[in-house]
């Protein structure tokens, strides 16, 4: 999940009893399925976990464009070419979406880049991993993507306006990022051995990094329990995961391909899969910044800002110019 | 399962330090209408320097260039919104005026669509 | 062309000029994909890129029929060496910065606008369609990427200085795409191509008063530096095609 681990403020979930009148009427609101709008009273708390957590989804859409985007200039054929060109596309607008509905918060589009930058902010932990080859760009568009689907469709009921329908933009363009992930790797298990060793490949690495986006179990966090009574997050990691494996585990049978994963296993009783839990040591580790590609990442963003800098600069010298000849109203 | 390890997570939020900061383009709101519609509806916001760029970015990132479509861009800060506490005086006076509403009146059939 | 032979038709070389130029411009700016100076911007020349994708796709699929040989578009695309495209020199310029990226969309648009309309006419119906296909995006092609240099050109002391340097380090690969004298003169006589005085003419008009309006000197220099369209490259298409044709070149006969 792009947002992966969002700290709130409190200790816990205050019962309505405890609350200001205030605060009350607030958590009434949203318990009615009402949609908090900019400039309406919120706590500051709400505030401030909502500014983190749709900053990092943003951030995750930013970064996400990278390791994909590394395959833009290889792509096998002219349609793969102008397909992935598009998704990657796509993932920059989902940024901006997301931006724009953070700044309704009280914060600036700079700001949250300058967090980034400065590694002040996180982004998903998946996109710290590497892709290496064709087949990865199916694995990322089909478990990534679609780890991603699982949480984005419920948050289109977010109870924050401005976010769920930056969402619910999002949820339309997401279904065929998906799609042509799963097509490719359907392309190349019909294929030749090559292509399928490489599909195979693929999902090994990709699989377990996928069940880690969703976050460690949070029966316990009372940041989830928070976030879930302000409906900024609507399902707990656990069921968002089982929920995954259940539906992802089909389709790999459908490719062909081998879960990697010894201790997969249907559970009747349970009517669901039973599977190894993530190593989440290496989930940390690549959240603090060990994973492979944590390093490139991060640089590839700060130099594009940087470089970049004279033609943003640029624009706004020329835009202040016409308005001091009186040339466009301000 | 946690491992009980929470990762450094520094304070987030927008910082004090707005003066030291560049000088940002502003936010922008997007109208659009479609080539078929009816009127602008509003579809998100970026940043651009001026309003005609506003636009020229609008085709690009919220119509991905399809043709005929009208767009306005309203800079952010122009915006002039009721506040929400009007909720109340501006749209109650309607919710109780029901027959407002096609649905209130029971038309025959014989009478056809309406 | 080092593998010229006599079946090449005119024609053939004609539509790979054009498809190879989209081509290899569309790969260069798909390039900045995730690195570009804003999140809009990014958004705006993938538009870009994607179009030319576009476009190449039916140049060099008519090229492959013209020919007779069975080759598709990507099997041109991706299964030719160097020395048989013909792309210009100008859109195999490495992306040295976002600058010289914006300068030399503006300068291919500015000649790729008055030869599409010009192939509107083309007693060729097949590229009469592919041109007409084309024209509404390159109009917006050349409305944008004008817009910028302007902006730019008139914009701060640094942006102004970033799209001087590019203009003078462009101009000499312009006259190429101006130039006429490699082409089969039967597809002018028979009218399969528009006459390229007057596309150069509508460049130089619309080149000139974009300059002036992004306050940019116009290099004094008349220089030419050609070889691309007769599959003479510079260094940079090597390197280009051996990352664009890894996958099929180390797969052959692979389905993707």
């Amino acid at each position: 999940m792009y947002s992966q681990i969002v700290k709130t403020d409190g200790t816990g979930v205050k019962s309505l009893a405890d609350m200001t009148p205030e605060e009350r009427a607030f958590q009434q609101r949203i318990d009615a399925d009402q949609k908090i709008e900019p400039k309406e009273w919120m706590p500051d708390g709400y505030r401030k976990t909502l500014i983190r957590q749709i900053s990092q989804h943003a951030h995750s859409e930013l970064v996400g464009q990278l390791p994909e985007a590394n395959w833009i200039t290889r792509a096998p054929t002219l349609e793969r070419k102008a397909i992935l060109l598009a998704k990657v596309q796509d993932e920059a607008g989902h940024g901006l979406y997301l931006y724009c509905a953070a700044e309704t918060l009280g914060i600036s589009r700079d700001e949250m880049f300058e967090q980034l930058h400065t590694g002040k902010a996180r982004y998903s932990s998946i996109f710290n991993y590497p892709t290496l080859t064709w087949a990865d760009m199916g694995a990322v568009g089909w478990l990534v993507d679609g780890a991603a689907i699982m949480n984005q469709v419920p948050l289109q009921r977010t109870s924050y306006g401005p976010y769920a329908r930056a969402m619910v933009r999002i949820c339309k363009e997401e279904s065929f990022h998906q799609r042509q992930g799963f097509h490719i790797m359907m392309q190349m298990v019909k294929g030749s051995d090559a292509q399928r060793r490489m599909a195979q490949d693929a999902f090994n690495r990709f699989w377990h990094p996928a069940l880690m986006m969703f976050g460690p179990s949070d029966k316990d966090s009372v940041h989830s329990a928070q976030s879930m009574a302000w409906k900024i997050k609507i399902n707990t990691n656990d069921e968002l995961r089982q929920k995954f494996v259940d539906q992802t585990v089909p389709q790999a049978k459908y490719l062909g391909l081998t879960v990697p994963d010894d201790n997969l296993q249907w559970n009747e009783e349970k009517g669901g899969y039973d599977y190894s839990e993530p190593d989440w040591d290496e989930f940390y580790a690549v959240l603090s910044g060990n994973g492979p590609c944590n390093k490139e990442r991060l640089q590839a963003r700060v130099s594009a800002w940087n470089d970049g800098e004279w033609f943003r600069d640029g624009l706004i010298a020329n835009a202040e110019k016409k308005q001091a000849s009186g040339e466009v109203a301000a | 399962m946690s491992s009980g390890k929470t990762s450094s997570n520094t304070d987030v939020e927008g910082s004090e330090n707005k003066e030291q900061r560049k000088q940002e383009t502003p936010l922008w709101e997007i109208f659009i209408r479609g080539q078929h519609g009816l009127n602008h509806r509003h579809v998100g916001s970026l940043h651009a320097a001026d309003a005609q760029m506003a636009i020229n970015n609008a085709r690009d990132v919220y119509t991905r260039r399809n043709e005929g479509v009208s767009i306005w861009a309203v800079k952010s800060t122009q915006i002039v919104a009721s506040a929400p506490s009007d909720k109340e005086p501006l749209f109650d006076p309607a919710n109780s005026k029901v027959y407002r509403h096609p649905t209130f009146f029971d038309i025959p059939e014989e009478v056809g669509h309406m | 062309m080092a593998s010229k032979n006599t079946t090449v038709s005119g024609l053939f070389e004609f539509l790979l000029q054009m498809g190879d130029s989209c081509l290899i411009l569309s790969h260069r700016n798909s390039q900045w994909c995730g690195h570009g100076p804003a999140l809009e911007e990014d958004i705006a020349i993938s538009n870009i890129s994607l179009d030319l994708i576009g476009q190449t796709q039916l140049w060099l699929a008519l090229a492959g029929e013209v020919e007779g040989a069975g080759r598709s578009a990507d099997d041109l695309a991706y299964l030719r060496d160097a020395f048989d495209f013909c792309n210009l020199l100008l859109v195999e310029r490495p992306n040295d910065d976002y600058g010289l990226t914006l300068v030399r969309q503006f300068l291919f648009d500015a000649w790729h606008l008055p030869m599409l309309k010009g192939l509107m006419d083309s007693t060729d119906k097949r590229i009469a369609e592919i041109a007409e296909k084309s024209v509404k995006e390159v109009a917006y092609h050349l409305e944008r990427s004008s817009d910028l240099v302007i902006r730019l050109g008139d914009g701060s002391a640094e942006s102004h200085r970033r799209m001087q340097t590019s203009l003078d380090e462009l101009w000499s690969y312009t006259g190429e795409m101006l130039e006429y004298d490699d082409l089969d003169p039967l597809l002018i006589s028979e009218g399969v191509v528009p006459d390229g005085v007057a596309i150069a003419d509508a460049w130089n008009q619309h080149v000139t008063q974009v300059a002036k309006l992004a306050t940019l000197k116009i290099p004094d220099s008349d220089f030419v530096r050609r070889g691309g369209k007769n599959g003479i490259h510079s260094e940079h298409l090597g390197f280009v095609l051996a990352q664009m044709q890894f996958l099929q070149r180390a797969y052959p006969g692979a389905v993707w």
